[in-house]
């Protein structure tokens, strides 16, 4: 098997190559070889249920590419395997990929995400009597699902700027602030010296500041960080790819840095952001006493006073309603997203990310379309950020900083530019990571690890073991820099991104003309 | 080949009248009013802020000068860039105290040894920022352009952590060996030791640097290649011998700067790297990227505004907007004058 021209570009198509090249058996050999070596690895060093987890894992994904026989004799290896030794995590996980591989392809596309969404919202009422995985511990509380929910909204809104139109942006974190900060102005005792009030509930309807509805003050947010976006897009978005990330990321920089010094903006006395004390508390959420009761208390009234219902032997609580309705955002959100990545605007993204010069010629805005991209993802930060402020009841400057940006870019890239279900699922991971699985992993690291719950602790620090949330930066550093070398598709990719990325589409490439001599001094 | 990006941008230029050009002099011209005012008012201020500005610049510039390189050649932002100057900091203050014991007033003994250090940082740094075109650039040669890009940033982050990991996350101390005598006066102000063997390490280093571009095969090959690899492979010149080549170089001014300016401030975190590396990237951008002198130039320039924005009293915005400013700048020059302020205009500047 000779590799065609296209399989020897990129690191990791040649390896693929190699390895394609290689007699069918000995590939399966291989596998299972390596499959058996690293279950008995785990089975002598790690916990048991860890490795049988990750054996599992890796074996179906070494198996999947291998022709039938050879498949079904590691699957029927890996049933031996389990009916000997049936740890509950182990069948948990064996029972989810299985029931995802069984589902006929034809049906996946629907049934996968419904069963999904069904599972996510039932989860606060099964959430306490979740087994606990090995490794990460327990699962998130549903505080932590919210904020993941958040972040996949984010995620979702970067991945039209990143993803469908190819726009680098590193300075995503000033969208999330403006959102967060609309949010604040509008719902708090910020600006006291008027009086508003416009559906606000929960509050005394004397109260000075000016407080709106949150229902109107999510799509406000929105459209005023959607108006941000444009600001910062139509000076900057007819830069060269390098150069507007550059400007993004200052823009990144520079937006944070005006709320944390907004207590006196100019020296004129004016409190626009109520600088490093942050704007706290913002006003509650909710419907309502008239719309609570139109839907006979379906919809609460006030979100931080409410459910005395009980379903299931679960007792409903405020955090809960927060998380549902996190997921109706992210559901119009991911609507939003699907119904922009076909349609003419995202064709037009799309031709723009391939080939920037023929789209211009086949007569795409480019201005116009990549404002359009800017403004759109701008926007979803922008929701995302005021209903977190909301969630919170507060928004720090200390929240907004450069690691946000890339912390967000890393979920796209993790997950798959271009592919939503991608970036749901690389998003949800990394929030969680971030909120409660690096402090779970390094706790369980440090206790079962002796190399490492030995470790020194880094200077100015207490106590031995690995500090894994100190890492934290560094971690998505490595993410990002092992997806992009071997799997620049990310987990799960868009097909079409993935061609692109594997061929090297020659619409970027540097020019090398004397004009730009380089280090001609 | 030069066709296919200057098109969409070329049309999007060529309505360029006067009146940007007319509201930058003008702007130019108020923070020349400016400065003179705060000069005549607080002339000791002004004059000290000025020889500050002028040996920060000296910092930057070798700081910049190594994202000019790695620019000229690859046309790729190493982000990486900031965060190894931070732990040529760390080479440094590591190999002063612990292998030379070196410590506070040691008056003319300290030469040698950080000439030494020196040597020792500029290697550990080179060989560092080599490894990293190695393993996180080289296997992306022929990908997408915001591949590199992007995995520059993850190895930003890494190296920052291996910083943290290293010294952790409180401030280093360097031992302060630059003595702080007077050299000469100006305007009331002294001119101090520790100053002056800042631009005395940084212009050989820039000469050295010059010399090796303009004047060596090695710089010749670093040349051919920033204008066309494929011409240049052609030739004779191994290509990708010549890009490690220009990282490791790029690495040792870095790991200069990061000598001085770990003895010069005498603290380094472990994530000032990123910031600084920024506000050099904004100088190279200013002086015109891939241009040698021009990332100098530029360096000395925002040394002078960072200072002058910190230390200057009458209407000064203060150190709370440092970043803000450097960040306007950057954005401003890459909005209406891409090519910088030295550079020449290039069809796909923009």
């Amino acid at each position: 098997m000779d590799p065609g021209p296209a399989e020897q570009i990129g690191f990791r198509n040649q390896m693929r190559a190699r390895w394609k090249a290689l007699p069918v058996l000995t590939r399966a050999l291989i596998a299972i070889g390596l499959e058996a070596a690293l279950a008995i690895l785990c089975y002598f060093t790690l916990d048991h249920a860890l490795g049988f987890a990750v054996a599992t894992i890796a074996v179906i994904y070494w198996l999947r590419r291998l022709p039938f026989y050879p498949r079904i004799a590691g699957e029927a290896a890996l049933v031996a395997l389990f009916l000997i030794f049936g740890p509950r995590s182990f069948a948990a996980m064996l029972a989810t990929v299985f029931a995802v591989l069984l589902i006929p392809p034809r049906y996946r596309t629907w049934a996968l995400p419904a069963v999904a969404l069904v599972v996510a919202i039932l989860y606060p009422f099964y959430q306490q009597k979740l087994f606990t995985i090995p490794v990460f511990g327990v699962w998130p509380d549903v505080a932590t699902g919210v904020y993941m929910l958040v972040f996949i909204i984010m995620a979702v809104g970067l991945n039209i700027v990143v993803g469908y139109a190819g726009l680098l942006d590193l300075g995503y974190v000033a969208f999330y602030a403006m959102g967060a900060y609309t949010a604040a102005w509008f719902s708090s005792l910020q600006f006291a010296h008027r009086t508003f009030h416009f559906g606000a509930v929960g509050i005394d309807p004397k109260l000075a500041g000016i407080h709106i509805t949150i229902w109107l003050l999510l799509p406000l947010a929105g459209m005023l960080t959607a108006i941000t976006g444009i600001i910062i897009g139509l000076p900057t978005l007819r830069l060269r790819g390098d150069y507007l990330a550059i400007v993004t990321l200052g823009f990144g920089e520079i937006l944070p840095q005006i709320a944390r010094n907004g207590d006196n903006l100019f020296g004129t006395g004016f409190n626009l952001t109520n600088g490093p004390n942050g704007i706290t508390p913002l006003d509650s959420l909710g419907f309502g006493n008239h719309i609570s009761h139109a839907t006979a208390g379906f919809l609460p009234a006030n979100y931080l006073q409410c459910c005395s219902a009980s379903f299931f032997g679960h007792q409903i609580q405020s955090t809960d309603v927060f998380f549902w309705t996190a997921i109706v955002l992210l559901l119009i959100t991911v609507f939003c997203s699907l119904r922009l990545q076909y349609s003419r605007l995202g064709r037009a993204w799309i031709a723009i990310r391939e080939d920037e010069t023929a789209a211009a010629a086949m007569g795409v805005p480019l201005m116009r379309t990549k404002t359009w991209a800017y403004a759109t993802g701008a926007f979803f930060g922008g929701i995302a950020g005021a209903y977190y402020a909301a969630f919170k009841s507060a928004t720090f400057p200390g929240d907004f900083f450069f690691n946000i940006s890339v912390f967000i870019l890393c979920m796209v890239i993790l997950g798959g530019m271009g592919n939503i279900a991608g970036v749901i699922v690389g998003a949800g991971f990394l929030a969680y990571l971030n909120q409660e699985g690096l402090a779970n992993t390094g706790a369980w690291l440090n206790t079962h690890i002796s190399v490492i719950g030995n470790l020194p602790p880094v200077p100015g620090d207490q106590g031995n073991g690995l500090d894994v949330p100190l890492f934290a930066s560094g971690i998505y550093g490595a993410i990002i820099l092992i997806v992009m070398l071997f799997r620049p598709e990310g987990m799960i990719p868009s097909r079409r991104r993935a061609a692109e990325l594997h061929e090297g589409v020659q619409h970027d490439e540097p020019l090398y003309d004397s004009t730009h001599a380089g280090a001609e001094a | 080949m030069a066709a296919d990006a200057s098109a969409p941008t070329l049309s999007a230029r060529i309505p360029r009248p006067g009146l940007i050009s007319g509201l930058g002099l003008l702007f130019v011209g108020l923070l020349l009013f400016w400065l003179v005012v705060n000069a005549v008012k607080t002339p000791s201020d002004f004059f000290e802020v000025l020889l500050i500005g002028i040996t920060t610049g000296c910092v930057y510039a070798l700081v910049a000068l190594g994202y000019t390189l790695v620019y000229g050649i690859l046309e790729l932002i190493n982000f990486a860039h900031g965060d190894v100057f931070m732990l040529g900091g760390m080479f440094t203050i590591t190999y002063a105290t612990s292998l030379f014991g070196l410590h506070q007033g040691e008056g003319i003994a300290i030469v040698p040894i950080v000439f030494a250090v020196l040597l020792l940082s500029m290697l550990s740094c080179g060989l560092l920022n080599a490894a990293i075109e190695f393993v996180a650039y080289r296997p992306l040669r022929g990908a997408p352009r915001l591949a590199p890009l992007i995995t520059a940033i993850g190895v930003s982050f890494i190296i920052e952590d291996i910083g943290l990991a290293w010294k952790g996350p409180n401030y280093v101390t360097a031992p302060d060996v630059f003595p702080h005598t007077k050299v000469f006066s100006i305007g009331g102000v002294d001119y101090t030791w520790n100053k002056l063997i800042v631009v005395m390490i940084t212009v050989p280093v820039l000469l050295g640097l010059l010399y090796l571009v303009q004047q060596t095969r090695q710089g010749k090959a670093m040349r051919a290649t920033a204008q066309d690899k494929d011409a240049a492979a052609m030739m004779g010149i191994n290509v990708n011998r010549t890009i490690s080549f220009t990282f490791m170089i790029a690495g040792a001014l870095a790991g200069a700067a990061g000598l001085l300016y770990s003895l010069y401030v005498t603290t380094v975190r472990f994530d000032q790297g990123f910031q600084l590396g920024l506000i050099a990237f904004t100088a190279a951008v200013l002086g015109g990227i891939g241009n040698l002198p021009g990332a100098v130039f530029g360096a000395v320039l925002i040394g002078l505004i960072q200072s002058f924005n910190e230390g200057l009293n009458w209407h000064a915005p203060g150190s709370d907007w440092t970043q803000s400013i450097v960040f306007s700048i950057l954005i401003l020059i890459l909005v209406f004058r891409p090519e910088g302020l030295l550079g020449e205009r290039t069809p796909e500047g923009g």
